[in-house]
């Protein structure tokens, strides 16, 4: 049975957003106005959605149904996802369709926590945060030294939000893999084969059937009728495109950002397109 | 070295055992010593096709079990000195199907062979995979209709990847399409997937297609490939098709429906 549990502190009935940000006061405050800017931490009570299960279509039938009940709620709601009920087995495949669920729905999913390191790798290169456990005890001291939030009792569910201190500290960009994975395939992909080139282009002078699952860290490019799924920019790069001869795809996805075939809108289906992000807007367009 | 052909699908009732036993006995027509091996280990069914079912003493497990030597498992078929039939277990499960028991019974018959026929169970699972690793070619047969397309496609994805010949990163598999119960007149009617539908999707080398016939029930109730029925439209579309795969130019018949010939319409009016 797939399920995803949406937990928030939110649902214990406050009356208003503010009284959810908890600000942290001196100990963690750098200011320094000859900088041009103040560097502090703050704690802020967020949803988080709990995967219990790899399934990740049982998930979106789901959640479709939960956002359904209250669309607004959802709207452009920043949502920290919790994988540690997440079978450590599963892979990290569903991953980047869980983001572009979510963001499908609105939400601003920023962040995971409770991952194994496949799977923080995973989030890591979806450029999500990994909130580690000592941002979690950091959030909980914070909210017992703030006698206003102390009687909440939430803060199992909540998840602080703070800046990752070691990309500021080092002054150094997330990892990233080199991008030298280019790949080339001139078999078809059948149904039911998933290639992915990680780190590069993907290639394929050949159709890719339905059932099929291409994925690339960079772009897709598919000389022969696409039937199958294309997920470019896997890695969260949203420059990532996909060029194909005869869109007839069954999803096709960048950065996250996806659509199904349903809603690839019927003039573009059978011809040669390309799509892209603009605005973080998918866009497909006739070549 | 003996050839080996498997003869798979991934959906059930296609027509996978029907092709097995017409290719094998095709072939031994032609003179080539063959062997067919049925892999449906549990539903077993080619020895009733082939019409040795009461023949059958040891079968294929209890020679991978070394409980019987392969002389005595085999039968050699009434109508065809160069046929013989290696039925499956009917008592046992698809688990009795070891990678190394059947790689050697394979080794064993190539040694005397020319081709070696593997009749594959239906679906994806040990059974099925078990009668392709070892291939050298491999006949996949499609009904015209999207189900069994997807479910080839599946098929033809595992067999690449899949078999002792991607393992050792050897020459891929030879892959054939053959399109069996083809109505030339759903087709024309738009209710039937066209040859140029499913080759759209699989885009293979296309063995042959074999019209929809009342033929293959007969035949198959009567334990005696279609083959043998040169009257029939399914046995020379089946002729056809061994002669293509030992590499004849023969042109695909049963395309199209009969058109009314001129003294057929002279009689009728």
């Amino acid at each position: 049975m797939g399920d995803s549990r949406i937990e928030t502190a939110r649902d214990q009935g406050r009356p208003t957003p503010e009284s959810n940000i908890m600000a942290v006061n001196s100990p963690n405050k750098v200011a320094d106005a000859s900088q041009g800017f103040e560097l502090k931490a703050a704690s802020f009570t967020l949803p988080i959605i709990r995967l219990v299960d790899s399934d990740i279509d049982a998930v979106a039938v789901r959640l479709g149904a939960k956002v359904e009940q209250a669309p607004d709620f959802f709207h452009n709601t920043p949502v920290v996802i919790d994988l540690s009920g997440f079978p450590s087995d599963a892979g990290t495949v569903g991953l980047p369709l869980l983001v572009g669920l979510l963001r499908g729905y609105g939400m601003i999913p920023f962040g995971v926590r409770g991952g194994n390191q496949e799977q923080n790798a995973a989030a890591e290169a979806l450029e999500l945060a990994i909130l580690r456990d000592s941002y979690v005890r950091a959030g909980k001291s914070a909210a017992k030294a703030n006698p206003h939030e102390s009687d909440a009792g939430t803060e199992l569910d909540a998840e602080p939000l703070q800046p990752r201190s070691a990309g500021i500290s080092k002054g150094e960009p997330p990892t990233r893999r080199a991008s030298t994975g280019s790949m080339v395939v001139a078999r078809p992909v059948r149904s039911g084969q998933r290639v992915y080139a990680a780190g590069g282009d993907l290639s394929i002078v050949a159709a890719v059937s339905s059932g099929a699952e291409l994925m690339a860290d960079g772009n897709i490019h598919v000389y022969g009728p696409l039937r199958g799924r294309a997920l470019a920019g896997m890695s969260g790069n949203l420059e990532a495109r996909i060029f194909c001869q005869d869109l007839q795809a069954e999803l096709v996805s960048i950065a996250g950002h996806y659509r199904v075939s349903e809603n690839i809108p019927a003039e573009m289906r059978g011809f040669p397109v390309q799509i892209f992000l603009d605005q973080k807007i998918l866009r497909i367009e006739k070549l | 070295m003996a050839r080996i052909i498997v003869i798979t699908s991934g959906k059930g009732g296609v027509g996978k055992t029907t092709t097995a036993a017409a290719l094998a006995m095709g072939l031994a027509q032609r003179g080539k010593r063959t062997v067919v091996i049925d892999f449906d280990v549990g539903l077993r069914n080619l020895d009733l096709i082939m019409g040795c079912e009461r023949r059958v003493v040891y079968d294929f497990v209890n020679v991978i079990n070394q409980e019987a030597n392969l002389n005595q498992a085999l039968i050699r078929d009434k109508r065809c000195d160069h046929l013989y039939v290696l039925p499956a277990s009917q008592t046992r499960d698809k688990d009795a199907l070891t990678k190394e028991g059947v790689g050697r019974i394979l080794e064993e018959l190539s040694q005397i062979y020319d081709f070696i026929v593997c009749d594959s169970p239906a679906g994806i699972e040990h059974g099925a995979t078990m009668a392709m690793y070892f291939a050298d070619d491999a006949v996949v047969v499609t009904n015209p209709e999207v189900s069994s397309v997807r479910d080839s496609d599946r098929m033809l994805g595992i067999l690449s990847s899949k078999s002792r010949r991607a393992e050792t990163n050897d020459e891929p598999i030879r892959e054939f399409l053959l399109l069996t119960r083809y109505d030339p007149a759903r087709v024309e009617s738009g209710e039937m997937l066209s040859v140029d539908d499913v080759q759209d999707i699989l885009s293979l080398n296309l063995l042959g297609i074999i019209p929809e016939s009342k033929a293959v029930l007969t035949a198959s109730n009567s334990g005696s490939p279609v083959i043998l029925d040169r009257e029939s439209d399914a046995g020379q579309a089946y002729g056809d098709m061994v002669a293509r795969y030992l590499g004849e130019e023969v042109p695909h018949r049963f395309l199209h429906t009969e058109k009314k010939g001129f003294l057929s319409r002279l009689f009728r009016g």
